[in-house]
């Protein structure tokens, strides 16, 4: 190991991955090379077309997600986001005191505020009432 | 075993990343897909910024890779409100086709 | 690991905290207090403003930096306070009336509008890139929403999503030259990117150079200059026209007050290797913006939008001319600029008629007849944006051309005044359509007192600053000293 990694100390703590990688993918084309040349070939049209509990396909797959998806995931995104916030002030919480508990409630204090009307502009609301 | 990965493989990377997204978005038409290259440019600059973060031994490129963070995660969401809207009204998303007035 | 609190004194940003708050407030009623009207909310966001002002004002003269060195309370950054809620309250005069003919009145508009110029004083005040960055965005991202803000007109979004594109892409290059100029001084802080980066040689001067050149092309694409100025027009055209005028005079002073701190206060040392390509910016800007606007018949807010272009050449002309003279002419530019353009913007809100269909050049045919008021104070304003004595377009490109003079660049200077020459003819075209054609049937319309304000507002400001513009210089002057500590 020592001979192989020499002039290569740079790259030296990846080379363990570097032969995973190698071991994985050759595992990877050899089973499914064997498994091509052992097992039976016998395609009809029901084996051909994709699985959905038993039941045959209805319509395309690929079908347009419903528009809420996309709006709840922004919404989560961008609430998600500022959470990375948090995380040094509560690494530094008790060296702060007082005067970082009153900033970082402002803070989610206007977060709320996006909170609030995201939810009273009904951007929460599952299904749209009324 | 333990020889660091030197400064310059990152910063090499991030300018490699940069440019990537820069062609992408000067060669793709797709919207979404420019606004994918706008992330990878703006994830690029996090590489950067970390990488010299570490170099020059203080911690302000890291707090900065995480405004950046905030912002695009920002940047994202309104990128986005405007894609559908456009894609509402149009159909189409290729930058080609959105010309109503000449760019 | 030591930890100091940064020193905090938030009565040094009032300007701002009072325009968040009124901001925040605006959005909040206008969700939760059934029936409000639009007419209240700007009414509330004007009261805002002007306590921010008062604000402004009260701090004159003060001189900090603080939050660990984020944020500079000085002369400059209250100019540009000025400038900005000069250009917001002007705004949402205009705005009322287009948002209830174009049916668009949420009162998100006016929040987003205090958030900008929110981002815009953060910009100002900024003294790490940082600060400037957070501005930056804050003020990009409500604009990105106000262009698309007519939802329903394809013209509106098509708008936005350009000028988001392109701003998120200049954005990246802007932020790519953050990240070179803080690995070659291992600091985002402005003060020590001017001590280290002038002493820099080898490795560290490449990081500096192309950082310096990365925030210059982020910087060209916000100020709309060439070569990067081709989401203008579009932009200009789709956006609401309100947000047209606020979009080329507060957010491009926003992005100049920037530029002028990082150039002018942070990299002056490395001036040879900016200088050549700000001139070069410059020429081009004045020159293109030129022969683009003499061609536009189709859409009077693709000829602002053009001129507006050949306006930053002037600006970026007397940025190049660097000292207390030319950021001076800088800043007085850009206050007579916010005057004259956003009153040019109004009369087009006030002619404009439903939809905005048709803004050819056409249909300012005998607008005198109808409207002699309007068509007198658009006059005034396209003379002033022409440099016609005695306006403030005039006594502004006076002071920029001098400057440049002063500072050697006396080739740059005649390019200015012939383009300025050009710029005439395009201008008065307008002007002999309004008053030498035969008048087209104008839906017969009284603007509403918002309306009637802001263009009262716009020709004073225009013809003061014309007439008397010897303390306003006086203090672009003293805003700039104190940012050159000369």
């Amino acid at each position: 190991m020592e001979v192989f990694l020499r002039g290569y100390s740079a790259l030296g703590p990846y080379v363990p991955v570097f032969l995973f990688i190698v071991v994985a993918v050759t595992f990877g084309i050899v089973t499914l090379f064997i498994a091509k040349l052992v097992r039976p070939h016998r395609p009809y049209p029901e084996k051909l077309s994709p699985y959905e509990c038993g039941v045959p396909p209805l319509m395309e797959a690929r079908e347009r997600f419903f528009i809420r998806f996309y709006i709840i995931a922004i919404l989560f995104v961008l609430f998600d986001v500022e959470a990375a916030f948090l995380y040094p002030w509560a690494v530094l919480y008790g060296k702060l005191g007082l005067y970082g508990f009153i900033e970082m409630m402002i803070f989610i204090g206007i977060l709320l505020v996006g909170y609030f009307y995201a939810w009273r502009k009904g951007a929460l609301d599952w299904v749209k009432e009324g | 075993m333990s020889a660091e990965v030197p400064l310059s493989y990152y910063l090499i990377l991030g300018a490699l990343l940069f440019i990537i997204g820069a062609v992408g978005v000067l060669t793709r038409r797709h919207a979404l897909v420019i606004l994918m290259s706008i992330e990878l440019m703006l994830n690029a600059v996090n590489i950067t910024l970390v990488a010299f973060s570490r170099m020059q031994g203080n911690l302000t490129g890291q707090v900065f890779s995480l405004f950046i963070i905030a912002v695009a995660a920002a940047e994202a969401a309104v990128g986005l409100a405007i894609v559908i809207v456009l894609f509402n009204s149009r159909e189409t998303l290729n930058i080609d086709e959105i010309n109503l007035m000449k760019w | 690991m030591n930890f100091v609190l940064p020193e905090i004194d938030l009565g040094a940003i009032a300007p701002q905290l009072w325009l968040t708050a009124t901001a925040i407030l605006v959005l909040m009623v206008q969700a939760f207090v059934p029936l409000v009207t639009s007419r209240s909310l700007a009414l509330l966001s004007i009261i805002g403003s002007l306590l921010s002002l008062v604000a402004t004002l009260g701090l004159w003269g003060q001189e900090a930096v603080l939050f660990s060195g984020m944020i500079a309370l000085d002369t400059f950054s209250l100019f540009f306070n000025v400038v900005f809620l000069l250009g917001a309250i002007l705004t949402v005069l205009i705005s009322v009336e287009y948002l209830e003919r174009e049916q668009i009145a949420h009162g998100e508009y006016f929040a987003l509008v205090l958030f900008a110029t929110v981002g815009m004083m953060i910009m100002a005040a900024g003294v790490d890139l940082i600060a400037i960055f957070i501005g930056l965005e804050i003020l990009s991202l409500s604009l990105y929403v106000l262009a698309g803000f007519m939802r329903q007109v394809l013209r509106s979004n098509e708008s936005a999503m350009k000028y988001f594109l392109l701003g998120a892409f200049a954005t990246g290059f802007f932020l790519y030259g953050i990240a070179l100029l803080y690995g070659a001084t291992g600091s985002t802080n402005l003060d020590r990117i001017f001590l280290i980066a002038g002493e820099r040689g080898g490795w560290g001067n490449v990081l500096v150079m192309g950082g310096m050149g990365l925030l210059l092309v982020g910087f060209g694409f916000k100020v709309a200059s060439v070569p990067f100025h081709m989401w203008t027009p579009d932009v200009y055209e789709g956006a609401p026209t309100p947000i047209s005028a606020f979009m080329s005079t507060a957010a491009k002073a926003g992005a100049f007050a920037a530029f002028v701190r990082v150039f002018l206060y942070s990299l002056p040392g490395l001036a040879a290797s900016w200088a050549p390509l700000l001139a070069g910016m410059a020429v081009l800007s004045m020159v293109v913006g030129t022969l683009l606007a003499l061609v536009q018949r189709r859409n009077i807010k693709r000829l602002l939008a053009y001129s507006s272009i050949v306006h930053v050449g002037y600006l970026l002309l007397g940025l190049l001319s660097g000292g207390t003279e030319g950021g001076a002419s800088v800043l007085f530019y850009l206050l007579a600029y916010t005057f004259m353009q956003v009153g040019a913007f109004a009369v087009v809100v006030y002619l404009g008629g439903q939809g905005e269909d048709d803004l050819s050049l056409a249909r300012f045919s005998g607008v005198a007849v109808r409207h002699p008021v309007a068509a007198l104070a658009f006059s005034l304003f396209l003379l002033s944006l022409a440099g016609i004595p005695p306006t403030a377009g005039f006594v502004g490109k006076f002071y920029i051309f001098s400057a440049a003079i002063q500072a050697g660049h006396i080739g740059l200077a005649v390019v200015g005044v012939l383009t300025s020459v050009v710029s005439l003819y395009y201008y008065l075209g307008v002007i002999v359509f309004m008053y030498m054609r035969d008048p087209v049937d104008l839906p017969e319309r009284r603007p509403s007192a918002a309306l009637v304000t802001a263009l009262a507002l716009a020709v004073a400001g225009t013809v003061e600053m014309g007439l008397f513009p010897g303390s306003l210089l006086d203090l672009a002057q003293q805003s700039v000293a104190s940012l050159l500590g000369s």
